[in-house]
Formats: C-alpha cells, structure tokens, sequence
C-alpha cells in the first residue's frame, strides 16, 4: 500500500491531508494523473511530486510501501 | 541541529549560536518577518505549512550546497510554521564565512533556494478572503514533475 499526501491547495480541494492507494508498479505520472481525475485538480502541471521526501520525475516506478507527496509550488521564507 | 521547522516563535540569537566558529571573520544573518502590505493588499496573518521531514531534509541540502560553494561555511536555518502576525519571524539563515563576501553571498543564496525546493507553504488572510500562495502568476511548470538543473540555478 501506498500513502498519498497532500499540502496547500490540493489539500483543501481532497479535503483530506493523506489517503492510502495501492501504488506499487505504476509510475508517478500515472498516480498523479488517476489523482487529477479522482479529485479534479487543477493545474497539476505545477505541481512537483515527492517519494520518499525526495524529488521524484514523473516516469519514476513506484514500489510498495512508497510514501508519495504532491508538492505545489512552495512559498516558504 | 542546524536545520529546524519550529512551532514556536524563533529565537534569532540561538540560530546565530550555531554557527559561531573560530575560523570565522563574519557571521550574516537573515531575518525573514511576515508584511503587512502586498502589492498594496492588506495582509491580517499568515498561515505556513510543511512537509516537515522533507523539508528538514532540502534545508540540509541547501546547508551542504553552501558548504560546497563557499569553502568554511557553517550554516543554520530555522523556519516556522502555524500563524504567523504581522512583523512575526518566519525564517532565521546564519551563515559564517572566514571572509564577509562569502557570507553575504552564501545567506542570499539560502533564502533564494527555500524559495525554489523547500515544501513550505503559506496561505495568506486578507479581510475579503484567504489563499495559499504558490507561484501567483501560475507560469511555473514542472513538465517532467520535479525541478530540472535549470528551476534550480536560477
């Protein structure tokens, strides 16, 4: 299983900070793309994903047990 | 602990602290505090949130590519999350150098890379509303889903 986090706008458009999917095999372009439509979101092109709180490109395999993070575009300092 | 996500307000001094060495001749220290006024905007508070063990990561890569670039640098970055009021410290970045260039250099060079990779993010308040700030102008996009060399040198 795999967890799936969510931050910032996509956050309050879930409505839910996590949700936990079976993952393992697809790439990351795939989940993100299963989750646009799920939740309809928006402009997820922007969007930067995370596996295991590092960076991640969009043809990267997920495994099982991968923590899998949406990460708008940030606005720390 | 050089690199932290803190809940409570930040004590300025103790981040300075981290990086007092004897090979130093400067220290410089950043001191980000929340505005009231954008673009002419009325802001009430803000409310900054993080991916908080991932952050804590990117801020020690940016301690390491400082450490790279600037030979003898000794860096510490806090930044706070929860609600934040006007004039409150959102990020505290103490860099010391044997030399002040490298300092100055090494602490802008900080601030601008937490703006590029750090998950940190803040939703500001206003009296007619509240959003979470990204890229406002929505011009940024990650094709290929992370940030290329590119997004990362600028």
């Amino acid at each position: 299983m795999n967890k799936v986090l969510f931050f910032a706008h996509l956050r309050d458009t879930v409505g839910q900070e996590s949700i936990t999917i079976e993952a393992a095999g697809k790439t990351v372009g795939q989940v993100k793309a299963e989750m646009s439509e799920k939740y309809n979101l928006q402009k997820l092109d922007t969007v930067m994903t995370a596996v295991n709180e590092e960076f991640a490109s969009n043809d990267e395999l997920i495994n099982d047990g991968d923590e899998i993070a949406f990460i708008p575009p940030v606005s720390g300092g | 602990m050089n690199f932290e996500i803190a809940k409570e307000p930040i004590n300025t001094q103790s981040v300075i602290d981290k990086v007092v060495q004897r090979e130093a001749g400067a220290i410089t220290t950043f001191i980000g505090t929340v505005r009231e006024l954008t673009k002419g905007k009325k802001t009430l508070y803000l409310v900054y949130d993080a991916y908080e063990p991932m952050a804590v990561k990117k801020l020690e890569q940016i301690g390491s590519e400082i450490e790279t670039r600037w030979t003898g640098a000794k860096v510490a970055i806090t930044h706070r999350v929860g609600k934040l009021d006007i004039t409150d410290i959102a990020v505290v970045i103490a860099v010391s150098t044997p030399h002040r260039a490298d300092s100055y250099e090494a602490n802008r060079y900080a601030i601008e890379r937490i703006k590029e990779i750090v998950p940190i993010w803040k939703k500001e308040h206003w009296e007619d509303g509240e959003e979470w700030i990204g890229n406002q102008l929505e011009t940024k996009s990650y094709p290929t889903g992370k940030p290329e060399e590119e997004d990362l040198n600028e």
